[in-house]
């Protein structure tokens, strides 16, 4: 059996052991549906009709029973309080959510990578302490409030760049994806693309700064370890160009712990950025899920945790996958 | 050092792409011409709406959308919350209160094409009477069981009411309709105002599978249909064009409408849950106006000279519930104490914003059945201590009062903070208050409303303009939120409800109030004005009571 296959069939017992998990957490909450539901009306008759109604008033046991049941027959169930199915809001959501994870993690990488390069090759002078103090700010400042900051600046202020949503209301363009960059791209409209990419920008960069601060000193402490490899002394005294020391020796070895690191971020990043998606009306899987919990609506609690999982999973085994690709000496058997 | 310069090549590109893209900023929609007839209007919503079918929806959002595009009997009076003429131009009650008979208006369409009548009405009806299985739900056909109780065949699973109110219609004429009622209701001309009781084209509702419903494995009822979703149609004066969930839902100008034309040529809904966001995009001229202003903003607002204020009048009441299954709130002394425990105008002067005003009972001041005429109760905390010697108990007196968390309602802006002026109120005034808090829900709701609080924060925003929809609610029955069997109020409320004649009813609604601020089951605390913030140049739009607010009015100037 080869290794993807065998992780793969890990999902198995993982998933049945969060299914069970996520049904008795959310049951252990107090309260109900109901309750969210009928807000300052609820009465206890109302209560009861509503618990028979969605047969909350059966033993737990028969309640997952029907719920593995219904999973296995892939169906997730229908929100009770969208009243919209599990499964095409994930369909609507879970692009909104990739869609700004990806370009939070580019953004990420694409300043994260060089700036730790850099600080590692400048060890212990200016910019080297620059930028630790830029990442522990980078993590340590809040999204939210960098989130409004950014959009008081940008939005308000200057008005550059739109304070939320994913597309200017007066763009129409069909969205068989819901990735709106690619329906931009599938709809052969420049401009609705450009728009796409407008909205990106500040809610990638609010998002990205944690990432950020932290690849970059991992990058820089990677960095660092490698460049007094003994290898590196070698390829030096052999008189190879510094350019493909620094590109071949210094930065691939480097690069290992590092795409570990952006691999459990993006995994992190794919659930879901509650703030980011809350102050950019954002409409992803975050504050559908966050609603959800303060809603106690089950079906979409049990269908988005889930599905999450499973992308969570799916993402971490594509990263150990990468290894190989970076070090040749891993091999998957 | 090459390598750097590799490194920098992509992030200074990146940066000068991002650059690029600012400066292609044209700023959307809002600096452009966008006024007069050809303006579209952005409307920053806290949520999507679920259905635009309005029978089947109870969501404020849904019924704001749809009481654009659909239109019932009767309406509410621009900004009040009597009702007025709108597709019927004249209505008359039989005698005995049991038959109701509207003239419609002529000549009008449905935005299908199709002609509105007095057959169109009682297919309305007909639809909403014999829905079965999971369209009885309550959650499904709320306001039909608020206004009418039940259906023609109780389906064995619903828990809606046996009975019904409706008992049929009949269409003489093109222009004639007689609804026939199974006992007279007053509250009935008042329900028939919500957006809920509006009439949609019997073809599209047929074409469109409008009742096509099954029942999931939770439970839930799922339409199947497309018309509340893709083809609402009414007779409104804006029609529906499109609705990206969680983006934008967009509605335009009806050229066929047989009144006033709308003024704007569009108004986009757009769902911003985040308060915060929503004033930024106001702020950056995104959105044109949004709802539910929260209170911390309004200083922000008016001292901005690009932004307008508008009240929405009073209806609403926040009260601290007494549960009479607790003792000592059992005695009548012990609530008096409380009640005048409590400095309520030092609370609506410190915390509501200038939005607010003491409620003198359990119902707001702009409906009929108020009166000035109760007993009051001023702050008095030496009358408190009093009052609970006389009640033979040692002070100070222990007891929980309960207050929720992460929740900012109309009539209570901030919770605990209108708590802790309560408790150190109360603290001076021979109790000595334990705070108990939960979040809003569903804990909190729990907690109180089935009668495992002895003291606690609530209060209720109404959904129409008759007394019932709050003393009804609150005192009709007994209820374990108060805890209290009162037999004398209870038949007032329900002989208030029966009776047809506004006059009987004001007389019995305003004895019922003195009754109740005697009995004091709670102490009414507060009734506010809701904000709108609007941008300067919107014109038209008139806040209700009751939150139906046509944007047909609406116009953008310059």
């Amino acid at each position: 059996m080869s290794y993807v296959t065998r992780r793969l069939l890990l999902l198995v017992p993982i998933l049945l052991g969060v299914s069970l998990l996520v049904f008795v957490w959310i049951r252990a909450l107090p309260g109900g549906p109901a309750q969210g539901l009928l807000g300052e009306r609820t009465t206890p008759e109302a209560v009861q009709a509503l618990e028979r109604q969605y047969g909350l008033n059966r033993p737990l046991y028969v309640q997952y029973g029907r719920y593995l049941d219904s999973l296995v027959h892939l169906q997730l169930g229908t929100s009770i309080t969208s009243r919209r199915p599990v499964a095409e809001e994930i369909r609507r959501r879970f692009p909104a959510t990739a869609e700004l994870a990806l370009a939070a993690m580019a953004v990420a990488v694409a300043a994260g990578i060089p700036l730790g390069f850099l600080a590692a090759k400048r060890h212990h002078r200016a910019f080297d302490q620059l930028s630790l103090v830029g990442s522990l700010l980078g993590i340590s400042i809040p999204v939210f409030f960098l989130a409004l900051l950014l959009k008081y600046l940008f939005a308000v202020r200057l008005g550059w760049l739109p304070s939320l949503g994913r597309l200017d209301v007066t763009t129409d363009i069909a969205h068989p994806t819901n990735f709106y960059t690619i329906d931009a791209v599938l709809a052969g409209s420049p401009a609705a693309l450009l728009d796409a990419l407008r909205h990106l920008v500040l809610p990638a960069i609010a998002l990205g700064t944690i990432p950020l601060a932290i690849i970059t000193r991992i990058t820089r402490a990677a960095v660092l370890d490698v460049m007094n490899e003994d290898y590196v002394r070698t390829a030096r005294a052999k008189g190879i160009a510094r350019r493909l020391v620094d590109r071949r020796h210094i930065l691939r070895n480097a690069l290992l712990p590092v795409s570990t690191v952006i691999g459990l971020q993006i995994g992190l990043l794919l659930s879901g950025a509650i703030l980011t998606e809350t102050v950019f009306a954002w409409g992803g899987m975050g504050t559908w899920i966050f609603d959800a919990v303060r809603f106690r609506d089950y079906p979409v609690l049990q269908g988005g945790i889930l599905f999450l999982v499973i992308v969570f999973v799916l993402v971490n085994l594509v990263v150990d996958l990468s290894y190989a690709l970076i070090d040749p000496r891993i091999r998957y058997r | 050092m090459p390598i750097l310069q590799r490194w920098f090549r992509p992030v200074v590109g990146l940066l000068v792409i991002g650059v690029g893209l600012s400066a292609c900023s044209s700023t959307p929609s809002s600096s452009n011409n966008n006024k007069g007839s050809g303006a579209t209007l952005v409307f920053g919503t806290s949520a999507d709406p679920k259905i635009l079918d309005p029978p089947l929806a109870s969501d404020g959002e849904s019924l704001r959308v749809s009481d654009q595009l659909f239109e019932g009997l009767v309406t509410t009076k621009l900004g009040g919350t009597e009702p007025v003429p709108k597709l019927a131009e004249s209505w008359s009650p039989s005698p005995d209160g049991k038959t109701w008979t509207f003239k419609l208006r002529s000549g009008v369409k449905f935005h299908d094409g199709e002609p509105f009548n007095a057959k169109a009405v009682c297919f309305n009806f007909e639809r909403w009477f014999n829905w079965t299985g999971p369209l009885q739900l309550s959650g499904t056909s709320y306001y039909w069981q608020v206004v009418f109780g039940g259906f023609k065949t109780k389906d064995p699973k619903s828990d809606a009411p046996a009975d019904s109110l409706y008992r049929g219609c009949e269409a003489p004429d093109d222009t004639t309709v007689r609804i026939l009622l199974t006992r007279p209701s007053a509250a009935f001309l008042a329900g028939l105002a919500l957006p809920p009781f509006s009439f949609a084209s019997p073809k599209a509702l047929t074409t469109y599978n409008a009742d096509k419903a099954s029942v999931d494995k939770d439970g839930n009822a799922v339409l199947q249909g497309t018309f509340g979703t893709e083809h609402p149609a009414g007779t409104g004066p804006f029609k529906f064009v499109s609705w990206t969930r969680n983006d934008k839902l967009v509605i335009a100008r009806n050229d066929d409408y047989w009144g006033e034309k709308a003024k704007l040529k569009q108004v986009i809904f757009r769902p911003i849950p985040d308060n915060a966001a929503r004033l930024q995009a106001l702020q950056s001229g995104e959105i044109q106006g949004y709802d539910l202003v929260e209170p911390q903003d309004i200083q922000t607002i008016q001292g901005d000279p690009n932004l307008q204020l508008l009240d929405r009048p009073a209806f609403n009441i926040g009260y601290v519930a007494f549960n009479q299954k607790v003792a000592p709130l059992d005695n009548l002394k012990v609530r008096q104490a409380l009640a005048y425990g409590m400095n309520r105008q030092a609370v609506i002067d410190n915390l509501y914003g200038g939005r607010g005003e003491v409620a003198k009972e359990f119902m707001p001041s702009s409906i009929f059945g108020y009166t000035p005429d109760v007993a009051t109760y001023a702050f008095q905390p030496e009358k408190s201590k009093q009052l609970l010697r006389d009640a033979g108990l040692k002070l100070p007196v222990r007891i929980e009062f309960w207050y929720p968390t992460g929740v900012s309602r109309p009539y209570m802006p901030d919770p605990k903070r209108i708590f802790e002026a309560f408790a150190s109120d109360l603290n001076k005034s021979g109790f000595q208050i334990v705070p108990k808090s939960a979040p809003w829900t569903p804990d909190y709701l729990d907690v109180t409303l089935n009668g495992k609080a002895p003291l606690y924060l609530l209060g209720q925003t109404g959904d129409f303009g008759d007394p019932d929809t709050f003393l009804g609610t609150f005192f009709r029955t007994e209820r374990p939120g108060f805890g209290f069997n009162n037999p004398q109020i209870f038949k007032l409320l329900n002989d208030a409800l029966a009776e047809t004649e506004e006059s009987k009813r004001t007389v019995l609604y305003q004895e019922a109030n003195k009754r109740i601020m005697e009995f004091l089951p709670g102490l009414p605390f507060a009734s506010t004005r809701p904000a709108l913030a609007f941008t300067k140049n919107v014109k038209g739009y008139v806040p209700s009571p009751v939150s139906l607010e046509p944007f047909a009015l609406v116009s953008l100037e310059k």
